[in-house]
């Protein structure tokens, strides 16, 4: 299939209905609104729901009856709407129900700005809802990862009986690149725990309530069984010039493809740079920056939120490398010069020779 | 016992199929519900599953229970069972409905759940006409948590949170949600009965065979509010609650119909079959062109590295310039990005994008120093001027260079553009006058591609047939200035 150019949002749900989605609940919020205003257009065309709820909470509580019911669902927000679906995911992933969820973020706290930030990255991946469970959360950083780690997405959330989320960026979201789909979709199929109104399905009980304090705990500890299988088998990321790299500039979506370019001219001067992005936020892809922190120096966290990145980059190094920090906020995008200013006074004060100038010692 | 006992009324029926026969997802006591004696639930439990014996839709059946001392009416009803968020139930409901509109839901809910934290989600699953069956139980308390006042709660009634009544100035009036729904257009048929004696218990069981009923022949939806009584959290023996609900809260909340369109009510239509899923890239419009140039081959020689900045006002086109260029990149087998401004940069009615095109993947699609400056108003190029790369070129809408805005290091192409395409026909073709002079001083993109790109971005064909025109113009505008550089070099 010849590649399409389009929006990230755009092939958000086309993806989506390739992947067997036939159900959207979802309210608008920009930079998010164009993935609710395709789902509008294209539902109800292939023989799917589309509704615009009163709410983020009426939508995510609605996704809670769509996938009871047994349907490939899914809802798309920003920050604030991310925030108020927080009780329907806890209550989701309590009923082990699959759901998918686009945030595309915007900046905050509070009504911030419309503009691209990072800081929805906490409310995510560790779970902004009540009790102990885990969402897992994918990073796409084009228009083709946007529409790949959707229908990947609805795998895993099937898989793992759990909600699943992408999250971008303002860019990621509304920027135009090529796209190729898959030729052929995914048909919609009834798991087998779903209560579908049929004498088959009558049986069958979705809650998040169990009232006995060793059922709640047998319940917890399975979800977590199923977490810890997601982190041994689904973390993802994207590592690039890192085999001889001193230093590792880690950074997720858009802020990967500026370190890419950074990285790119670093080479050029003769400084060993790398990028690792993690491609799945959780599970995180720890064994991969365990496997760079043999050779690398440092790790340089770039991000466009506080710190949110870079909490989880230090669990995973544990302490074996350095780590240090840039980030812009509000809206503002780390630029290539100020990274690439960055790096080389990093290198500098580390000492750290150029690959041309160990050369010339060589020779010397 | 009283005559008015509800449970005298209850032995004269059989337990009835659409409950189990033992409750074993219940911890202990297996053959009782948890209820208080004289709790209306359990009453308003019976009336449901006759009816759904009645109407013989047991395996049709999805009962949403909702949070409150009905929490459990999975223990109960041996029909598919889902178990809400506090006051979601309808939202729930919606969706479990379209999901599967062969299947009868029902939403059951306490007046905390509903008229309190619910009050949206049964708002608007009412004023849509959800074709659900709501039954909403009005005890004028929070039971669950103990005894707190609820929407419902009755002026100077006590309760935990009202310790000394409840007080209209500080807690508003009770919430008549019958009365409220029945405003809406949507909804079918909205009753409010009571159990306060066995007259009232008759009729109410039949208002809630009417609203299943409803469903099961599409009609659209419906709610039966039922004044319940709630011995243990009133403190009242269970004869005395239910004449409170009688003497009290019939007051308040005066039984009736509110709301009956069920003579009238069309089936709702049911949703169109699917259409086969070898369709569905066509109808996402993912089907592909095949009688353009496939990707794998890259249609130009020419070294192509495009870092593009396209700014002007709204409205001036300059989204689509950029787009067409990526597409024309694109269709030219280049790799190619396009992002829109965005955010802070979004303010007082100015446009621009980034585009990039080249043969080599694209790193970051954010073009910070551009190698070609379009410009299409005085603004936009003393917003982004300075950055261009040395070697660059600067397209500039406008008569005159602001010689202050002038650099030795890059090229210059300032004309007034807007002129110049009014003269072709159209000012708005400006954009295009200027894509055509970058085309002319980029060379490398096939005209084919550009052409292709034409057609598959503007689908007026007088639009097509003007904007090749003010290509055309602009490719002519910059080899005069070409020229000009040559004769310099
Ligand atoms: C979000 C949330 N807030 C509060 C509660 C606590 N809570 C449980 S039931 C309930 C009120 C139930 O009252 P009602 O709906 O009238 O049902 P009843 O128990 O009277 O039948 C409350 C406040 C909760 N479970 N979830
Ligand atoms: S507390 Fe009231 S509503 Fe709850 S079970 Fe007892 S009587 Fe019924």
């Amino acid at each position: 299939m010849r590649k399409q150019l389009m929006k990230g949002n755009e092939a958000i749900v086309r993806s989506a209905i390739l992947a067997g989605c036939r159900a959207f609940y979802g309210y608008p919020i920009t930079p998010a609104s164009e993935i609710t205003e395709a789902a509008a257009l294209y539902l109800p065309q292939v023989g799917g729901v589309f509704l615009q709820a009163e709410s983020e909470v009426a939508a995510i509580n609605m996704l809670y009856g769509a996938s009871s019911a047994g349907v490939r669902c899914m809802t798309a927000s920003s920050g604030p709407g991310i925030s108020l679906m927080q009780e329907g995911i806890s209550y989701m992933a309590g009923a082990e129900l699959p759901c998918v969820i686009a945030d595309i973020t915007r900046g905050g706290p509070g009504l911030g700005n419309i503009a691209s930030e990072q800081g929805d990255y906490h409310q995510v991946v560790k779970g902004g809802g009540n009790g102990n469970y885990r969402t897992l959360v994918l990073a796409p950083n084009s228009a083709q990862e946007m529409a790949d780690l959707t229908a990947w997405a609805f795998d895993l959330a099937d898989r793992y009986r759990n909600p699943v989320v992408v999250l971008a960026d303002g860019f990621v979201g509304q920027m135009m690149e090529p796209v190729a789909f898959p030729r052929s979709a995914v048909a919609p199929r009834l798991p087998g725990w779903a209560v579908a109104g049929t004498q088959e399905s009558r049986g069958n009980l979705i809650t998040s309530l169990h009232m006995e304090a060793n059922a709640l705990e047998a319940h917890v500890r399975k979800l977590e069984t199923k977490y810890r299988e997601a982190e041994r088998n689904e973390t993802r990321s994207e590592a690039w010039c890192t085999e001889d790299a001193e230093i590792v500039l880690v950074g997720y979506g858009i802020v990967g493809r500026i370190l890419k370019a950074v990285t790119a001219e670093a080479r050029a001067e003769g400084l060993r740079v790398g990028v690792l992005r993690p491609i799945t936020l959780y599970p995180f892809p720890t064994a991969q920056f365990e496997r760079l922190a043999r050779r690398a120096r440092v790790f340089v966290v770039v991000e466009m939120s506080n710190g949110q990145l870079l909490e989880d980059v230090k669990l995973a190094l544990n302490g074996a490398r350095p780590v240090e920090f840039l980030n812009r906020m509000g809206g503002n995008v780390p630029s290539h010069d100020e990274v690439f200013a960055f790096v080389r006074e990093l290198a500098a004060r580390m000492g750290l020779e150029t690959a041309a100038a160990e050369e010339q010692m060589a020779h010397v | 016992m009283s005559s008015e006992s509800i449970a005298e009324y209850e032995v004269a029926y059989a337990k009835p199929k659409a409950f189990y026969e033992r409750y074993e997802r219940k911890e202990e006591l297996q053959h009782a519900t948890h209820y208080c004696p004289g709790c209306g639930h359990g009453t308003v439990h019976k009336m449901l599953a006759r009816a759904i014996d009645d109407l013989g839709i047991k395996d049709r059946t999805i009962l949403v229970g909702p949070v409150g001392c009905s929490v459990f009416t999975y223990y109960y009803f041996d029909v598919g069972n889902v178990q809400a968020a506090h006051g979601r139930a309808s939202a729930v409901a919606t969706a479990m409905k379209r999901s599967h509109p062969g299947s009868v839901v029902v939403s059951y809910q306490g007046d905390g759940d509903l008229s309190a934290i619910g009050s949206a989600e049964i708002l608007h699953a009412a004023n849509r006409g959800e074709n659900i069956t709501v039954i909403f139980v009005n005890n004028a308390v929070y039971s669950m948590t103990g005894g707190q006042a609820a929407p419902t709660t009755l002026i100077g009634q006590k309760t935990t949170t009202t310790p000394d009544g409840r007080n209209p100035l500080n807690e508003g009036y009770p919430l008549r949600v019958s009365e409220l729904l029945a405003t809406l257009e949507a909804p079918v048929y909205i009753e409010r009965v009571g159990l306060g004696d066995n007259k009232q218990v008759a009729h109410a069981d039949r208002a809630i065979r009417r609203a299943m009923e409803n469903q099961v022949r599409g009609l659209g939806f419906s709610l039966i509010e039922v004044l319940s009584p709630c011995p243990t959290i009133w403190k009242m023996k269970p004869v005395d609650a239910q004449r409170w609900v009688r003497e009290e809260m019939e007051k308040t909340f005066p039984l009736g119909v509110y709301r009956d369109r069920t003579k009238d009510a069309t089936p709702r239509p049911m949703p169109k079959t699917a259409p086969a899923l070898e369709a569905l890239p066509g109808i996402l419009g993912i089907d592909g062109d095949e009688d353009l140039a496939e990707d794998a081959v890259c249609a130009t020689d020419a070294a192509i590295d495009l870092r593009v900045r396209v700014a002007g006002f709204g409205g001036q086109g300059v989204l689509l310039l950029g787009e067409v260029l990526a597409e024309a990149g694109l269709d030219a087998g280049l790799e190619v990005s396009w992002l829109p401004s965005y955010g802070p940069e979004m303010r007082s009615g100015t446009s621009n994008c980034h585009v990039r095109l080249a043969h080599e993947p694209i790193d970051s699609p954010l073009v910070t120093a551009p190698n070609v400056l379009i410009a299409m108003n005085e603004p936009s190029l003393r917003k982004f001027d300075a950055n261009v790369q040395p070697g660059g070129w600067v397209i500039y809408n406008g008569e005159e260079f602001p010689p202050d805005c002038a650099r030795q290091d890059v090229h210059v192409l300032a004309r007034p553009f807007t002129q110049i395409a009014d003269a072709l026909g159209d000012a708005r073709a400006a954009n295009m006058v200027m894509l055509g002079a970058l085309l002319e001083m980029t060379p490398g993109l096939p005209q084919a591609s550009i052409d292709a790109a034409l057609r598959r971005l503007v689908k007026n064909p007088k639009w097509v047939e003007l904007d090749e025109c003010a290509l055309t113009r602009g490719r002519e505008l910059a080899r005069e200035v070409l020229q000009e550089v040559l004769q310099e070099v």
